[in-house]
């Protein structure tokens, strides 16, 4: 059998690899098939009925997400009779959809809605048949409207095979079907990590990101607060696509002055934080690697869907677990304790806000006691970047044309080692940039660690430290974690030496820059590109490793004493307790 | 066991049969064992025993004989009489059955008289609804006991089997093609040709998969062979497995049935005992075993890439094909899933030959079928006939007709998926392609009659109702298309309803037909629109005028 | 209307006990199903044969023992009419809804039954005695319209005889109580 075959599609003639569906065959060609349930990232699963085509002479129509093109088929897709019936199947969806467009987070955002507005859609004299289906937003996190679901079936394929929580699933069936957190439940109290890659994946409102911009409006305007700001790393290189910006271009100079011009007074970068995590955490992987305290593998901490999955499916291996807070909780408590002692603040004024590419970050910041290590709560609020994309847009300020300003140094000023956070092998790069500072006293003649770069589900390798062998792993996708932690049990299990001594897991695809609180959209491709943004963000930046920061030196050096000294351990480490995966 | 101890048994098995006086079978299916079976069958045992004749006369089961209603039913067999069939039996009846015909008979009294009593309870073996049937898969059922190897074997059973182990794969996809089997689950694909498309596909572990979940409402031909005859059923899968060299079979049966399971399963070790199936099927080195798995109640896993879901412990969803189970299907492997009824006739075609079959029925709708006559008709019950008998004479003929005073009005065929088809056009003869070009199918073989009472918008609303129930919700179209003409289907049914309403459901209707992912869904518009096509004025009688 | 379906799965009990399955019981059951692939249909047959219902706690049981998320068990028992996940009444009464005992008059059966034990179809009366639902063609077609009560079918019945139904199930108990062993 050929791997060439040769097809047309509205008389144009095509030719792909064996196994290419209609819809990609299509786009050779520039013929555009409208979707509704396909996702680039994801398995078709052929529920919604648009993208129908028809074969030339046969009544039958195909679907063209996944149904493979066959040598020689003359595919046509857009016959009138075809047009009528996506209007009908699409009239027939929005008959069982909330007609609430003006007071949904995903107006102007929204793929069914922009399907309606191509196809003219004035009302089809259908009754409209929403069920009463109550909204769940108890994790705090994301929101589950149900009623807004087109039971595309994305957020299930992501919760359940790319993510392996199992959190959300479809219930009941025919009419009757819905979406619902497993077993029935509130969302907060099933297995969900919080990860938001339900949201990220989701066409429509049914699954947002749980919205607290209002609220930091009101911190805004009240002049007793005094409202300080953290970015993410994964932010900067995001936000830029609500603007249409190229994907990909780091706009972090815009950014601090649109906060500026929004009323925060202090303006910091959480990449401030990951370069002080790394210092804990390289100090850490030392200890473990060199003076034998605690076990090995030592693995990554900062992602807090992650830290949840683990705490619920995996307690074994809590032991394993850096105890450094994320970068964002360190930026939060310092903010609160050192800045507030240096610039005479006082702290309870403090309103921490801090802006993610993350909706778990908002439960991560009542995860625990420890979250309050400043005696307040070190981050107030929490908002992804999609929500603060929104709120540049009800500012009123020119976000395309606004200058670049600095950040705020003291918590602000960053090296490339912590920008590289934001994008998956990231924190591995950057840990073992300053490990070997602290193993060896001195820098890597190079220190670009590409081993751990790239969009593979798992990257394995080994670099020689001094002359010691360091295994180690990245995982993305939650779903990727399970073989290597699984290889760290075997090993455990059978007395032999550990497969890693080091492994970083984040629990979105392409780590942060693929988030769940990222603007819409995100593939492969496009994940690669915003982490491209970082890398390059990393290279052009006037220090690369975190070591190297004179700001975190002078934290140490005024305030925190050594890494993972007393001080340091109060302020900067956390524990982790085993959790039930159900709490009811 | 070896193929000549096929005969051996069989021989054995008449012989003890031929050794009886007489012989009395009531049917053991669920409809007479609703009404009461078991206890005829032990008042005719315990009587027989009181008269110390019990060794002389067999009482045994047998599967359904199709006339549910009239249950249960007892054939009385004797050498050198016509069988009797008595009807609505009950233990006194069996008493004096036993005490006025058997005992006399078998004390050496010339040919008795049956009681008054006992003489209005016989049916007349004469009559058009026995005469003008040709069993075929139901050829078992009411003479062999489901329950028993023996009795299968000694009529013929496994013979079909044997002779296909001494085929070629090929050559058995061609006699079956050559046959022109079509599917009888509804849709009608030759059975030959679905086969050797699984035989030409390489694969380590093929499947064959009997699909058991008949879930036409108002149908049960499948429960009856099931319940009635499984070992032909067992015996079609072996040979659909030699066809394709597949190692594997799934039976899967309705939860609701659970006297086809149990005699399913009852089967199954009995055919593994003798070694019929197993790791050496009738000593050909060739090895084939099932697995039962049930339904668990929904209509969509008749659809097959929803039955292979189910079979797999998922939501029955169908999934979109190609890739088709031939190919890709259970546990992505190579599968063949046949409906029972088509499985029933494999054993059949492979003992008798591909050109006795094909001798019946209609140019392109080989063999008979089997139908569920139901409804408003007075000879309730399955019949078996063959293709191309019109729809007259199997409602007015064989049925005989409402039984009372009321006209028949319309027959449905093919369940849900199928359609109504007026009086007027009874002369057509049933086959695949002239019930669809009358806007319904064959279906499964559900055949209901309903009367010139009967309202046909309130019947298509209960079938449309059926599908909106049973849809699974993968695919918009079927989900929310069948609601919302369910929703306007409800209104015209409440006198409320406008022409316009009629309007919006041929839209709906050309969504659902063209986008569904399924049958259940491109079908479920089918009596809805058959009605429209040939009972329009039923619809607009209850429309309201349109004001402007 | 939720056609849950009644007539038992082979191998079971009828009555439902009332506290949910010991645990040593929903991990035999779960080893004994786990040894073949795509077997949690049968393993929640299997329990629901037990308990007459799946409990939720009993589903997480049986989910830890063979590795699957409760999501999927949830998927599944949804989906199928079959599955209950509320304990039914002692004695379940079916009435069968397919085409043939529709025509004869099966809602009319349905809608006296729910008079009749002051209930809707899908609900339990409070007495936990009867339970009440409608279901899709049990194939007695040729008996319509039936009714089946714990796996046994009552046919030819007269739609307006829901009374009747009634009598002959309280005078039937005894026998109906000894379905399970019946149907072993």
């Amino acid at each position: 059998m050929a791997d060439t075959i040769s097809a047309k599609i509205n008389g144009l003639t095509v030719e792909v690899s064996l196994g290419t569906t209609i819809l990609e065959a299509a786009r050779k060609v520039h013929v555009k098939i409208p979707t509704l349930c396909k996702h680039p990232d994801l398995e078709a699963t052929a529920a919604c009925g648009i993208c129908i085509v028809k074969i030339r002479n046969s009544g039958k129509m195909l679907r063209a997400c996944c149904t493979p093109i066959e040598d020689g088929m003359d595919i046509l897709s857009e016959t009138p009779e075809i047009v009528e019936v996506r209007r009908g199947v699409l009239e027939l969806t929005l008959s069982r959809h909330p007609n609430e467009c003006l007071n949904c987070l995903r107006n102007h955002n929204c793929e069914l809605q922009t399907l309606a507005a191509d196809f003219g859609l004035t009302g089809n004299g259908l009754d409209n048949v929403v069920p009463d289906l109550p909204i769940d937003s108890s994790t705090r996190s994301i929101v589950l409207d149900p009623r807004k679901c087109v039971l595309c079936g994305r957020c299930i394929q992501v919760c359940q095979q790319h993510q392996d929580v199992w959190a959300l699933s479809f219930l009941n069936r025919g009419f009757e079907t819905r979406i619902a957190a497993a077993g029935d439940i509130p969302l907060a109290d099933s297995p969900c990590v919080r990860c938001g890659q339900c949201s990220a994946h989701c066409p429509t409102g049914a699954i947002v990101e749980y919205d607290e911009s209002v609220k930091v409006w009101e911190k805004l305007q009240d002049p007793e607060v005094f409202c300080a700001v953290q970015i993410a790393p994964a932010v900067r290189v995001a936000i830029g696509e609500a603007f249409d910006f190229p994907v990909g271009t780091n706009l972090t100079g815009k950014i601090y002055a649109t906060l500026r011009r929004m009323g925060f007074k202090a303006v910091f970068d959480t990449n401030f934080g990951a370069d002080l995590t790394i210092i804990e955490e390289a100090t850490e992987f030392k200890e473990r690697l060199v003076e034998g305290k605690g076990e090995l593998p030592l693995i990554t901490s900062c992602c807090p869907a992650w830290v949840e999955f683990m705490e619920k499916f995996h307690g074994d291996m809590i032991r394993h677990f850096s105890s450094c807070k994320s970068p964002h909780a360190m930026v939060g408590v310092l903010a609160k304790t050192y800045y507030a002692q240096k610039m005479g603040i006082d702290p309870a004024k403090i309103c921490m806000v801090s802006i993610m590419p993350c909706t778990a970050k908002k439960s991560e910041i009542i995860r625990s006691k420890d979250m309050r290590s400043s005696g307040y709560q070190d981050v107030d609020v929490s908002l992804t970047t999609r929500e603060f994309a929104r709120m540049i847009k009800q500012s009123g300020i020119d976000f395309v044309t606004v200058p670049d300003e600095p950040p705020d140094h003291l918590l602000g000023a960053y090296t490339g080692a912590g920008t590289i956070f934001g994008t998956t092998g990231g924190v591995m790069e950057a840990a073992l940039r300053t490990a070997h500072y602290y193993i060896t006293g001195k820098d890597a003649p190079r220190v670009d660690f590409t081993i751990t770069r790239g969009l593979t589900g798992v990257k394995e390798g080994e670099i020689t430290i001094d002359g010691r062998t360091i295994r180690i792993a990245v995982a993305h996708g939650l779903a990727n974690v399970e073989q290597v932690l699984e290889k760290v049990r075997a090993a455990r299990v059978c007395g032999q030496e550990t497969p890693y001594h080091f492994i970083e897991v984040m629990a979105c695809p392409g780590g942060c820059v693929g988030g769940g609180g990222q603007p819409y959209g995100a593939t492969n491709e496009l994940r690669a590109r915003r982490a491209a943004g970082l890398y390059a963000d990393d290279q052009s930046g006037l220090w690369r490793c975190s070591h190297h920061n004179p700001y975190i030196r002078q934290l140490y050096t005024e305030f925190l004493g050594e890494p993972a000294g007393h001080k340091a351990e109060e302020l900067l480490h956390t524990t982790y307790q085993v959790l039930p995966e159900y709490r009811r | 066991m070896k193929p000549e101890e096929l005969e051996v048994k069989a021989a054995a098995e008449l012989a003890r049969q031929k050794a009886m006086d007489v012989r009395l079978v009531c049917c053991s299916s669920t409809g007479c064992q609703s009404s009461g079976s078991a206890d005829v069958l032990s008042a005719l045992r315990s009587e027989l025993k009181a008269r110390q004749i019990d060794a002389r006369v067999h009482v045994g089961g047998a599967g359904c004989m199709g006339l549910c209603s009239k249950g249960p039913l007892v054939r009385m067999s004797a050498e050198g009489m016509k069988d009797i069939l008595f009807n609505e039996m009950n233990p006194e009846l069996a008493t004096a059955l036993i005490d006025t015909v058997v005992a006399p008979r078998l004390a050496g009294a010339a040919e008795s008289q049956l009681s008054a009593d006992l003489e209005r309870h016989t049916l007349d073996q004469e009559s058009p609804f026995f005469a003008m049937q040709e069993r075929v898969v139901l050829s078992n059922n009411g003479f062999v006991d489901p329950e028993k190897l023996d009795e299968y074997l000694a009529h013929g059973g496994y013979q079909g089997l044997r002779k296909a182990i001494a085929m070629g794969a090929e050559e058995i996809c061609t006699e079956v093609l050559n046959s022109g089997l079509r599917g009888r689950g509804g849709a009608g694909f030759p059975t030959g040709l679905k086969w050797d498309l699984t035989r030409r596909v390489a694969g380590e572990t093929k499947y064959v998969v009997c699909n058991g979940d008949e879930g036409d409402p108002g149908a049960f031909m499948d429960r009856s062979v099931l319940e009635g005859d499984p070992h032909s059923i067992i015996e079609g899968m072996l040979i659909a497995a030699r066809a394709m060299n597949a190692t594997n079979g799934v039976f899967y049966i309705r939860a609701e049935y659970p006297l086809a399971v149990e005699r399913v399963e009852k089967a199954l070790r009995q055919a593994r005992a003798a070694g019929l199936v197993g790791k050496n099927v009738l000593d050909s080195g060739w090895g084939f075993d099932f697995e039962i798995r049930l339904g668990a109640g929904a209509f969509v896993c008749g659809e097959e890439t929803a039955l292979i879901a189910s079979v797999e412990g998922n939501r029955g969803t169908p999934r979109p094909r190609p890739p088709f189970p031939a190919v890709k299907g259970l546990w992505d492997q190579p599968t063949c899933v046949n409906n029972v009824e088509t499985l029933a006739n494999v054993p059949r075609i492979l003992l008798r030959g591909a050109e006795w079959f094909a001798s019946r029925g209609t140019e392109k709708s080989k063999g008979t079928k089997v139908f569920a006559l139901t409804g408003k008709i007075r000879n309730n019950g399955l019949v078996e006939v063959p293709m191309g008998l019109t729809i007259r004479q199997i409602v007015e003929t064989i049925g005989g007709g409402t039984g009372t005073e009321r006209k028949v009005k319309a027959v449905q065929t093919g369940g849900p998926s199928g359609g109504m088809i007026p009086e007027r056009q009874f002369d057509t003869p049933i086959s695949y392609e002239h019930l669809q070009e009358l806007g319904s199918m064959m279906g499964s073989g559900g055949l209901i009659v309903i009367d010139d009472h009967d309202s046909v918008v309130e019947l298509a609303r209960f079938y449309l109702d059926f599908c909106v129930d049973e849809s699974c919700g993968k695919c918009a179209p079927c989900r929310i298309g069948g609601k919302q003409m369910l929703h306007l289907l409800d209104r015209i049914v409440a006198g409320e309803g406008t022409a316009e309403d009629v309007a919006k459901i041929r839209k709906i209707a050309l969504a659902m037909q063209k986008a569904s992912l399924c049958a259940l869904g491109q079908t479920a518009p089918n009596p809805v629109l058959s009605a429209l096509r040939h009972f329009e004025t039923e619809f607009s009688e209850r429309l309201q005028p349109v004001h402007s | 209307m939720s056609a849950t379906s009644e007539v038992q799965a082979p191998a079971k009990s009828t009555s439902p006990k009332a506290s949910p399955a010991a645990k040593d019981e929903i991990i035999a059951l779960a080893q004994k199903w786990k040894k073949k692939r795509g077997t949690l249909i049968m393993a929640l047959h299997d329990l629901q044969g037990r308990l007459g219902y799946v409990p939720r706690e009993s589903a997480m049981k049986l989910g830890r023992e063979m590795d699957v998320p409760l999501a999927r068990i949830y998927e599944v028992v949804t989906f199928y009419n079959y599955f209950k996940l509320e304990a039914p009444g002692k004695y379940i009464i079916s009435v069968c809804t397919g085409t043939a005992c529709h025509i004869k008059g099966s809602a009319e059966m349905l809608a006296g039954l729910e008079k009749e034990l002051a209930i809707h179809e899908g609900e339990s009366t409070p007495d936990r005695e009867y339970h009440l639902q409608a279901v899709r063609c049990l194939g007695c077609c040729g008996l319509a319209p039936v009714v089946s009560v714990n796996g046994r079918v009552y046919g030819k019945l007269n739609t307006s005889g829901s009374h009747y139904v009634i009598e002959r199930i309280r005078e039937e108990k005894p026998m109906l109580d000894h379905a399970e062993q019946a149907a072993e």
